[in-house]
């Protein structure tokens, strides 16, 4: 791997840095009908909006929603610094970077630092860990508040020695006087008390003396992970414990009409069939013997004929009328030169899955009237909601622990995985029961990327300038996040279901189908639209990147189009449209770095570059990449690729490259290969072979990552960026290969064969 | 009882023979290293060593392993004394969410108990069952070569892809 940082020094005064290292996170106002003008902040990402009070509109990420000081670190009297975050490992290596984040405002080793994730016991409720938001908003939060339990505790030791606090040094929570008087973080926190809110301002250090920050420090799950320790709520045993499986509908909207139970409580182990409407499971003491049962209940279960899934040759079509909601999402006017030459494209995307290597897991145990569950959800905090709905239960009787799972790229089975484990738990008091999907329902029950259409058009001057855009998306949901117990798949299953709440398009300029639809170039005249589905032929709900894979892939492929119009270099072209300086300066990185203009090419060799901001406001990515195609077959490889990344201060510039990495892989996979399998009567990706994934033999020979500091400027998310900029760069080098033009994903296989 | 010799220890298991041997791993033995990803042999999540091959756990049932010998990602070292590949893995951080990756170790380690200096080709070969989601495939074929001795693969490929690839055309 490259390990070629570039350092640009962007001066950012002091008080300026302050402020925009708590901006990162600020989406959109709204007014309250019917009170009196008053500006409410909401941030409206997946999962529920949630509403910012004016008192702590001022605070850093969320400590907006969170503001009290003590809700992120605790110190008690021995010295044991314990530090909070409401956001999750999901694979990223956050949990690191939160840490370092914390570590370093506290001036403390990361390793001195008990660091505990997403609890609803315990924790902060930061909502969902998703959307590439959790070093925005929890490492804002916890650099700010980490910086002002410092300042305080420093404070309050000043007051005790008799002198200034700035004559004071701090290290590994050691507070020390020049005449050589100390005092612990564990002697001071007795005199300071730290259940107050936080202030707008905080005593943040100048990041030229960060020594922790900006370093590649090693994650602190991996040793672990490697040894075959415990890691993921999967390797967790409890004492008593009983394996629950579970007997999901053949197809969507089934009924339940017929379970020979007599037979499976016969077989070895079984301990209780659980029957509640068409919520089908088996209960046995060993895991083997819940597999087989769940095996024999589900070949003896009769349903009914349920829901017929759409045609997939019509799927693409059918949205035109299933999209009722259309939302204009740009529209600009401004006078240019004439229009002399107009080109368009229409873009298709087919439905993908998520497809984590681990099925979904969850463990419940009811005991005295209270739940507790430990789930891989992204949200324990919503889980706990719609749990508590659909158990009818206070929300304080269920507690929701994070523990780790297989990584899931968004909402996959987890959350309904331990609904399932909530209802077999109620049904087993005392004992806690562990639930784990199998391979087909972790496919079949997937809540999928939803098929897209997209359609572009635009206008040349004489110049070569882009004067008009005209965008078109259609989709639905992108956005089935827990927010009643309906959006739980178990729950609509009970003999007395709850429905999922409805449907409804995310909002820019975050976006949800329409994300990254609004392109990041100068465009002086621009219309985009988003049209939504407010209903889902197939369940779907949010993956990696939502709409921005399918925008970000149609505009950079269709800027090549542009720029071969107009006679520019790719690059070139782009640039010309860029007014955004660090977005001119990832797109010149990477084609620096991969040898632009195009270095001459093997036969059947092609190269491309696409570039994007993700959302327009996280991570800038650009990306030049080689592929090569056997044209006897359509097979396509990612051989090579150069991306540069600007994610403003980088906290843990290893942790960045390895997401760079792996989205570029990742999305290799989706552009390349990946489509659902499904037809009226069922889905058939139902394993890794009516579903294929990248393998070995189709890895890159190399993805090599180029980043861009930006000290002082605020975090931003970076796991979710590569993924559009890698599927443009990818259908731009099949065009450099082949002379085709390819508009409908996945890119490789018949399409190109010759 | 079945008898089972898993990284050097004998154990007896009043456990059905028909159980596939991840489950005896996982559940009887608390050794978590090997995970459940398909139960079809189909992910590599679950790959042990039997008898010197990579196999994978989920599908051999445990009554037919007799006296072959287990080798499972707690045999090569521990946290505190990590073996090659474990030390390569971390020096690499060639893990993201990780669930795949003692599956991953498991396959390269059966591949270096036979060859300790294999060809990138054959590295390459031998990995291809095991899938991994994250996308940190690039990472992990670089921890198996610093074990392997084999020079980093940036390199154009000589040879077309494989023709088993499940990545490619379908």
């Amino acid at each position: 791997m490259s390990r070629h940082d570039e350092h640009i020094d962007e001066s950012v005064d002091e008080s300026r840095r302050r402020f925009m290292l708590g901006s990162a996170l600020v989406v959109s106002f709204s007014m309250l009908p019917g009170v009196k003008a008053l500006a409410q902040e909401v941030i409206a990402d997946e999962g529920a909006a949630v509403h910012i009070g004016k008192a702590t509109q001022a605070l850093a990420g969320s400590l907006k929603t969170n503001p009290y000081l003590d809700s992120w670190i605790g110190i008690d009297r021995k010295g044991k610094v314990t530090v909070y975050t409401g956001k999750v490992e999901l694979g990223t290596g956050v949990r690191t970077a939160l840490l370092q984040i914390a570590a370093e405002e506290l001036a403390m080793a990361p390793a001195l630092i008990t660091f505990l994730t997403a609890d609803t016991g315990a924790s902060p409720d930061e909502g969902l860990t998703a959307g590439s938001h959790t070093i925005a908003d929890s490492g804002s939060a916890l650099l700010n508040a980490s910086a002002q339990v410092r300042g305080l505790l420093m404070d309050a030791a000043a007051k005790r020695f008799g002198i200034r606090s700035n004559i004071l040094t701090v290290r590994d929570s050691i507070i020390k006087a020049p005449d050589g008087r100390g005092m612990t973080y564990g002697e001071a926190v007795g005199l300071v008390d730290l259940h107050r809110m936080a202030a707008p301002v905080s005593p943040l250090t100048n990041p030229a003396a960060f020594h922790v920050i900006g370093t590649s420090l090693p994650r602190v799950d991996i040793p672990r992970k490697v040894t075959g320790g415990v890691s993921y709520v999967q390797d967790m045993l409890m004492p008593g414990m009983v394996h629950a499986r579970v007997v999901m509908p053949p197809v969507y909207e089934a009924r339940l009409l017929q379970a020979n139970t007599a037979d499976v409580l016969k077989m070895p182990g079984v301990v209780k069939v659980v029957r509640n409407g068409s919520m089908l499971a088996v209960v046995a003491n060993g895991e083997w013997q819940a597999v087989q049962a769940q095996r024999t209940l589900a070949a003896n279960s009769q349903w009914s004929a349920g829901r017929a899934l759409p045609d997939p040759a019509t799927v693409h079509r059918d949205l035109a009328t299933l999209c009722t909601q259309h939302i204009e999402i740009a529209n600009k006017h401004s006078a240019t030169a004439a229009a002399v030459k107009t080109l368009g494209a229409k873009y298709t995307k087919r439905y993908m899955m998520h497809g984590s290597i681990g099925p979904s897991c969850a463990l419940a145990l009811f005991k005295d009237g209270a739940m507790t569950v430990w789930t891989h959800s992204q949200g324990v905090y919503p889980l706990r909601d719609g749990l508590a709905e659909m158990l009818s239960m206070p929300k304080d009787a269920i507690r929701c622990i994070h523990v780790e799972g297989s990584g899931c790229y968004g909402h996959n089975g987890a959350d309904d995985v331990a609904a399932h484990a909530a209802l077999m738990a109620r049904e087993m008091e005392g004992k806690p029961v562990r639930v784990q999907w199998m391979r087909e329902q972790e496919h079949t029950w997937d809540h999928y990327t939803p098929a897209m259409v997209t359609e572009v058009n635009a206008s040349l001057d004489a110049g070569g300038n882009i004067v008009d855009w005209n965008y078109a998306l259609w989709s639905s949901s992108h956005n089935e996040r827990i927010v009643n117990a309906g959006r739980l798949i178990p729950a609509q299953l009970l003999e007395k279901p709850f429905a999922p709440a409805p449907s409804v398009p995310m909002v820019q300029p975050e976006g949800g189908g329409d994300r990254n639809g609004i392109p990041l170039y100068t465009l002086p005249n621009m219309h985009v639209m988003n049209n939504f589905s407010p209903t889902m032929p197939l369940h779907t709900s949010a993956m990696r990147s939502l709409g921005a894979h399918m925008n970000v892939f149609s505009i950079e492929t269709f800027m090549d189009e542009l720029a071969a119009a107009a006679g520019a270099d790719l690059v070139e072209f782009r640039l010309r449209h860029m007014q955004d300086p660090r977005a001119g300066d990832v797109i010149r990185l990477a084609a620096e770095k991969f040898g632009w203009p195009r270095p001459p090419r093997k036969r059947n060799h092609g190269v491309g570059f696409a570039f994007a901001r993700y959302k327009n406001l996280m991570a800038y990515v650009a990306i030049a990449v080689e592929v090569s195609v056997v044209p006897e077959t359509g097979q396509v490889i990612l051989e090579h690729a150069e991306a540069a990344v600007d994610a403003g201060q980088i906290v843990n510039p290893d942790g960045i490259r390895n997401q760079i990495e792996g989205g570029v892989i990742q999305s290799a996979s989706w552009t390349l290969y990946e489509e659902l399998q499904f037809d009226t009567n069922r889905i058939r990706s139902f394993d890794w072979s009516s579903y294929p994934i990248l393998r070995f033999s189709a890895v890159p020979r190399s993805v090599n990552v180029h980043l861009i500091d930006r000290p002082g400027a605020p975090f931003l998310g970076a796991a979710e960026a590569s993924m559009g900029p890698t599927a443009g760069a990818l259908g731009n080098a099949l065009f450099d290969a082949t002379g085709k033009r390819l508009r409908d994903m996945p890119l490789a296989g018949e399409s190109l064969r010759s | 009882m079945i008898n089972l010799t898993v990284n050097g220890v004998q154990h007896a298991l009043d456990i059905d023979p028909s159980t596939p041997l991840l489950y005896a791993l996982r559940n009887d033995l608390q050794l978590h290293g090997a995970k459940f990803g398909c139960g079809l042999g189909q992910c590599g999540a679950c790959t042990v060593i039997v008898d010197g091959a990579a196999a994978f756990s989920c599908l051999i049932p445990v009554g037919s392993i007799g006296k072959k010998p287990v080798r499972t990602i707690e045999g090569l070292g521990t946290i505190e004394h990590p073996g090659p590949l474990q030390k390569a893995f971390i020096e690499h951080q060639a893990v993201q969410c990780g669930y795949c990756i003692a599956g991953m170790i498991m396959r390269a380690q059966a591949l270096l108990d036979r060859d300790p200096r294999p060809t990138e080709r054959e590295l390459i070969e031998h990995m291809e069952p095991n899938l991994c989601r994250c996308g940190t495939h690039t990472r992990i074929l670089a921890a198996i070569r610093e074990v392997a001795h084999l020079q980093a693969a940036d390199a154009p490929r000589e040879n077309p892809p494989l023709a088993a690839s499940h990545g490619g055309a379908q």
